[in-house]
């Protein structure tokens, strides 16, 4: 066998594995978009139901609408007493708030947890902990209750008042863990240079926590733009109801089914969460990027 | 500038007693370096006078303030810590300026000190970069800076060179010796390096386990080591510790010494026979000395200006024998090997040094 024969022969075999590891690749792929087409299928159908004539919703099975009804947007937004507007600005209010405040008082107590010594502290960050096992509803009637004889309900008061007072426990754990990864040695450094207790938390601990804060700003948002039950329980009325709310209006008109309208109106609402989440995505990946300490 | 006084010092962690009854005074304008082993409460002795950590006993003056209660930002002292607590999210420029802002001082004054620093340091074309773009050299500089732009009366420095590679060390070294001398602040330096230790201190002090072993200039420590520890633990290479039984013999102490014939001690004033003689392995020759032994030599390690020989005595014992350039010995060979009784330090049962009655004065030899 010559040389060039052997070279042949170690070519070919090149070629084959080059070939069955792309048939690997081509497999692997079509499992994943299989698999993610599975997951994405109802935002699809929701998406597709935002644009079908109303009696296609539900009669017919294809993605893709026969004709593409715009108009549920156009006509959606005004179909309610109120106009979607007012219930954009309504969510906008009760959600920037609540992230302000999740933000603010969350890491100020976790920077207490995290850095500084006070009697009890261990004792409190467990009792903070058990919080976070208690599911909402034990503490709801009992909650409505208290937020009724202050004369809070049918405002926006008991919706975003408890967020500035770090009753979001998730987000505690999530920033006493993220603090307790900073170099001590930076507050000592800062202690040096003169800096009290608030002035570390402020001028160096929360800069360095843009990616903790990201996180808690994506989650926050989230939870509250979406939320129901707690606008559902303390807001009564129509002119103060955030979107979520107003979209289960559509649903309570007798006789009148607007689904195609419903729909749109859904989609609509999850645009705000998509943006911020995109914006706050970033903060992350560029917290990540100037946290190198040494 | 200002010298420090620590009275009966102690730090305890709950019940735990970790450093008790430190005594020590700090001159004005001294570099004063502490050094031991890792855990020996060296860095929490720094970390006290800084106002890191609390003192649980005693008290530690800066001047003559007790300073025990006043918070670090009131001692008037600036730190540089092992991994530099650069400010991450911040320029050099604004790590430099940070401390300053924070007590208020004038615009024009923050900057003048700024740039002076950044001269002395040489940094000025780094002012306006963040940390992660510095080397580990350069972050070191800038972490020297933040300390003298406070114009401090105390520097303290945390083992601050232990991040550098090899090469670095030894250039940052000489370059803090330089800064030492033109500032002339009082510094105190914590490192578990003997060698930085012996270059740039005024004065040493060897901590072992939260207790002070031995306090004194790099030349008194390694001629006239009070202990056995401080023996060890100062010199490179190690100093060669030998087992001696001692019994009197006409009237005079005689010393031996596994794998060398018996010899006539100094007068050296204690009752105790089992005594430890060092010797260190320059003072140990090829040869030649007044007392002699022979050795199978197990590793030759050439160091350019010096050799250093791992000799194997009868006894089983290695010790170091250091010879000034080349060495035309190989592993395996045997050769006699000797010392000279003025350069031997004698330590007690106990470890304590012993000084031999004249005329065999063993800091003779360094005179």
């Amino acid at each position: 066998m010559g040389l060039d024969e052997a070279t042949r022969i170690a070519h070919e075999f090149k070629l084959r594995r080059l070939k069955r590891e792309r048939n690997g690749r081509l497999l692997k792929h079509a499992f994943l978009i299989g698999v993610s087409f599975i997951m994405l299928y109802p935002l699809f159908w929701l998406l597709s139901a935002s644009l079908k004539p109303e009696n296609e919703i539900f009669g017919n099975v294809d993605l893709w609408p026969s004709v593409f009804m715009v108009e549920n947007y156009t006509k959606g937004w005004h179909a309610l007493p109120e106009s979607f507007t007012v219930f954009y600005v309504n969510s906008a209010i009760v959600t920037v708030l609540s992230v302000i405040g999740n933000l603010l008082s969350c890491s100020f107590a976790a920077y207490a947890f995290a850095r500084l010594r006070f009697t009890g502290r261990n004792f409190f960050f467990a009792l903070m902990m058990m919080t976070l096992m208690i599911p909402y509803h034990v503490v709801l009637i009992p909650q409505y209750v208290q937020f009724l004889q202050l004369g809070w309900v049918d405002t926006y008061l008991p919706l975003v008042v408890p967020r500035f007072l770090a009753s979001d426990t998730f987000f505690i754990f999530l920033m006493v863990q993220f603090f307790r990864q900073l170099p001590r040695e930076l507050d000592e450094a800062a202690m040096i240079d003169g800096c009290s207790p608030f002035k570390i938390y402020w001028a160096i601990v929360l800069p360095l926590s843009l990616p903790a804060m990201g996180t808690a700003a994506i989650f926050s948002f989230i939870w509250v733009w979406e939320d129901f039950l707690a606008p559902l329980i303390y807001l009564n009325d129509i002119k103060s109801y955030t979107v979520p709310l107003a979209l289960r209006l559509f649903l309570d008109q007798d006789g009148q089914s607007a689904y195609g309208q419903m729909f749109a109106m859904s989609v609509l609402s999850l645009v705000p969460v998509v943006i911020f989440f995109v914006l706050f995505q970033k903060l992350i990946v560029r917290g990540i990027a100037t946290s190198g300490m040494k | 500038m200002a010298g420090l006084t620590l009275r009966n010092v102690g730090k305890s962690y709950g019940a735990l007693q970790i450093m008790q009854g430190l005594n020590l005074d700090i001159h004005d304008g001294e570099f004063l370096v502490l050094v031991g082993p890792s855990g020996c409460g060296k860095s929490t002795l720094l970390r006290m006078i800084a106002g890191l950590e609390d003192i649980t006993d005693g008290t530690v003056a800066i001047g003559d303030k007790v300073v025990n209660d006043l918070p670090a930002s009131k001692r008037e002292l600036s730190m540089v810590f092992q991994s530099y607590a650069l400010y991450p999210h911040m320029t050099v420029a604004k790590n430099l300026a940070f401390g300053l802002q924070n007590f208020r001082m004038p615009k024009a004054e923050v900057e003048r000190r700024v740039a002076e620093a950044a001269r002395i340091l040489q940094i000025e074309p780094l002012m306006a970069r963040k940390p992660r773009q510095l080397s580990g050299g350069q972050k070191q500089r800038v972490a020297i800076g933040r300390a003298i732009v406070r114009e401090p009366k105390l520097f303290l420095f945390d083992e601050p060179l232990s991040n550098l590679d090899a090469e670095l060390r030894v250039q940052m070294r000489a370059e803090l010796a330089s800064l030492y001398a033109r500032l002339g602040t009082t510094m105190i330096y914590v490192t578990h390096d003997q060698v930085e230790a012996m270059t740039m201190a005024s004065r040493i002090v060897v901590l072992r386990a939260g207790k002070i072993e031995q306090v004194g200039t790099p030349q008194e420590l390694y001629t006239r080591p009070q202990n056995l520890f401080v023996a060890g633990f100062i010199g490179s290479p190690k100093i060669n510790m030998l087992a001696a039984e001692v019994r009197a013999e006409g009237g005079r102490p005689v010393a031996r010494v596994a794998g060398f014939a018996d010899f006539a001690l100094p007068d050296l004033s204690t009752r105790d026979t089992r005594l430890t003689l060092c010797v260190r392995p320059g003072a140990l020759h090829v040869g030649e000395g007044e007392v002699i032994s022979e050795g199978t030599i197990r590793l030759v390690e050439y160091l350019g200006n010096e050799t250093l020989l791992h000799v194997a005595l009868a006894s089983g014992q290695v010790v170091l024998l250091s010879v000034v350039g080349p060495a035309p010995y190989r592993a395996g060979q045997t050769i006699p090997i000797g010392f000279d009784l003025a350069d031997l330090h004698y330590f007690d049962a106990e470890g304590r040094r012993l000084e031999p009655a004249l005329p065999a004065q063993p800091q003779a030899a360094f005179a």
